[in-house]
């Protein structure tokens, strides 16, 4: 069992930004019952001063707020010095099931993070890892330490690495002015993207992470831009007459699936994004948006309101007639997809208002997720495990995350203004 | 700029009165939506022949840049609102929309921006189109009684410009709105 697995932080793209904005905070709202005991030893500094993050903090709070653990940092037996003096006794008695301990040093520019995740009631060590972070980049290796705990004890990957874009808005007098945010997936480190006295929406991540597409009224009409989050470098890429909405990249990330209404009605349109070409998909004369990709690229599943009020469709990419898969209120739309491509969550309108029900497509089982405020935008983790979606709470606009089954909630709210429309990026 | 947003105020002053006074209604049921379609139908082929006898009027009234800025005059009225999810302009607005039409026909230079607005109920894309049909639907009524195509033109914000912020049947029913805006008046 003495693996040492290094594994480099790829990717790391500072984010591009402007002044740090709309800091979010996190709650638990509502967690499972038997979440997992796991120690979190603080991670011992083997260095001069203090490093600029907590690393075993940090990884105590993302595992925390999965609702999938409960957490112990405080009045913990002593920590082993190295892998070969564990003994899982003391940790056993204390209650706990799994024990992360590590330590951090500096390595010219770089901090050095180890760590081993032990199984107390197996009385062994599933595996221990170093990992030389940037010192500035603490916090994302941080992050990086959680996706691994979690996996190792929970068997899936883990989604802390991500971030998420979202829209922030503050009311500043007689107008307002309307952001693009990315941020880590607890909300730290938010970057302004974009910033605009007219509405932002939509934004959706590429499959590579590294750009996003979002619908900007700065010329005073809905139209499409992609931006680049780490250079800035930004372009219009759909200003056909009409609205030109719903942006969605496809998961080859050569194409984006639009909702124009260039002909008169809004439809579904395939565009190349190399060559700028469009593809149409659907042909109504009803409401066709909000498209969205099965992870195969094959199927699109959107929203029509062709049978009168809006429901969630499928259709071939290539064409062919579009199949209705909702079917149990006057109103279901926004689905996002989980990345199995297995499950659709939407928002279902009935006499509760709108809330979030997950469709398993396999049996076409329809689970509702969440029973609260109004509920809009639901964007999956890449992972699967848990579903970002926005809401309204006391009148201000928050982010909610509720998991795939719908157990876990949470919620993330702005410090100030507020915060919607969130999209959880791909995992890289 | 600054004129039209006086002017945009007042006039959402004069329809916020006026949606007070509308009674607002839940259409959920199908059966009462249909019989609605129809109403409505009968609503617009009626529109259609007052618009003729309104586009009269308005040849012999004589609207000119200062009718616009007259408070007594229909042509202050710029909200049309509609029902949740519907995007049929209500008889109501009828009166206004042909007087608007007429100020357009006899006022060829003249342009209008159409901008449709839903409320926040439902999803933001959804409501854009929604929005969007709104205008379109304003449109098709100015365009029966005589405005031209290329003095109209037609946007949505959807709901992510509200006028009012609460989350109730009244701020609702406010937001649920095209706005006229005369483009010439910039």
């Amino acid at each position: 069992m003495q693996r040492m697995i290094h594994a480099m932080l790829l990717g790391l793209a500072l984010l591009w930004s402007a002044q740090a904005q709309a800091v979010l905070e996190v709650t638990v709202t509502e967690g499972v019952t038997g979440a997992i005991p796991v120690a979190v030893a603080p991670f011992a500094w083997e260095g001069e001063g203090q490093p600029d993050e907590d690393v075993s903090r940090i990884v105590a709070q993302n595992l925390a707020r999965s609702g999938l653990f409960d957490v112990e940092r405080e009045d913990l037996p002593r920590p082993p010095s190295g892998p070969a003096d564990f003994i899982a006794q003391p940790w056993a008695d204390a209650g706990m099931e799994y024990l992360v301990v590590g330590s951090k040093r500096p390595d010219g520019d770089n901090v050095i993070v180890e760590f081993h995740v032990f199984d107390v009631l197996a009385e062994e060590r599933l595996g221990g890892w170093r990992i030389p972070v940037p010192a500035d980049m603490l916090r994302r290796g941080a992050h990086r330490v959680s996706d691994i705990v979690y996996e190792q004890i929970t068997g899936d990957p883990g989604a802390f690495s991500a971030r998420i874009a979202f829209v922030s808005v503050e009311r500043r007098n007689d107008s307002r002015e309307f952001s693009l945010e990315v941020a880590d997936s607890d909300g730290a480190n938010p970057r302004t993207l974009f910033r605009s006295e007219d509405p932002v929406m939509s934004p959706e991540w590429s499959p590579d992470g590294r750009e996003l597409v979002y619908v900007s009224f700065e010329n005073r009409r809905s139209e499409v831009f992609r931006q680049n989050v780490e250079t800035g470098e930004r372009n219009r890429i759909a200003s056909f007459s009409g609205i030109n909405s719903a942006p969605a990249w496809s998961p080859d990330g050569r194409h984006l699936a639009l909702s124009l209404s260039r002909d008169g009605s809004p439809n579904i349109y395939v565009m190349d994004l190399e060559s700028g070409d469009l593809r149409q998909v659907t042909r109504s004369g009803a409401i066709e948006t909000e498209p969205v990709w099965s992870p195969d690229g094959e199927t699109i599943y959107f929203t029509s309101d062709r049978a009168g009020a809006p429901q969630i469709y499928a259709q071939s990419v290539s064409g062919g007639n579009a199949r209705r898969l909702t079917f149990e209120s006057d109103y279901a739309a926004a689905a996002a997809i989980s990345p199995d491509g297995r499950s659709l969550v939407y928002v279902h309108g009935g006499d509760d208002g709108f809330q979030l029900a997950r469709l398993d497509l396999d049996d076409r089982r329809v689970t509702r997720l969440t029973d609260g405020q109004d509920a809009e935008s639901p964007s999956f983790a890449p992972n699967g495990s848990m579903i970002l979606y926005a809401m309204t709470d006391g009148g201000r606009g928050v982010l909610g995350s509720v998991s795939r089954d719908g157990q876990v909630h949470q919620r993330l709210s702005a410090r100030e203004g507020e915060v919607r429309e969130p999209a959880w990026s791909p995992l890289n | 700029m600054n004129n039209v947003f006086r002017l945009t105020l007042s006039a959402v002053v004069i329809a916020a009165l006026s949606a007070c006074a509308t009674p607002t209604r839940d259409a959920e049921d199908a059966e009462r939506e249909a019989a609605e379609a129809a109403e409505q139908e009968s609503a617009e082929r009626e529109g259609e022949g007052e618009g003729a006898e309104a586009r009269a009027l308005g040849r012999d009234r004589e609207f000119d840049e200062a009718a616009l800025d007259d408070p007594d005059s229909p042509l202050a009225e710029r909200l049309v609102y509609f029902d949740f999810d519907r995007d049929e302009v209500k008889s109501e607005f009828m009166p206004m929309l042909e007087a608007h039409a007429a100020y357009l026909a006899e006022n060829p230079g003249a342009r209008m921006r159409l901008e449709g607005h839903t409320d926040e109920r439902g999803t933001r894309e959804y409501n854009l189109a929604l929005g969007e049909r709104r205008a379109q639907s304003v449109r098709r009524v100015l365009n029966l009684n005589g405005a031209s195509d290329d003095q109209l033109e037609v946007i949505s914000y959807g709901e992510e410009m509200p006028v009012a912020f609460e989350q109730n049947e009244e701020a609702w029913a406010k937001n649920r709105r095209v706005e006229l805006v005369y483009e010439s008046r910039r």
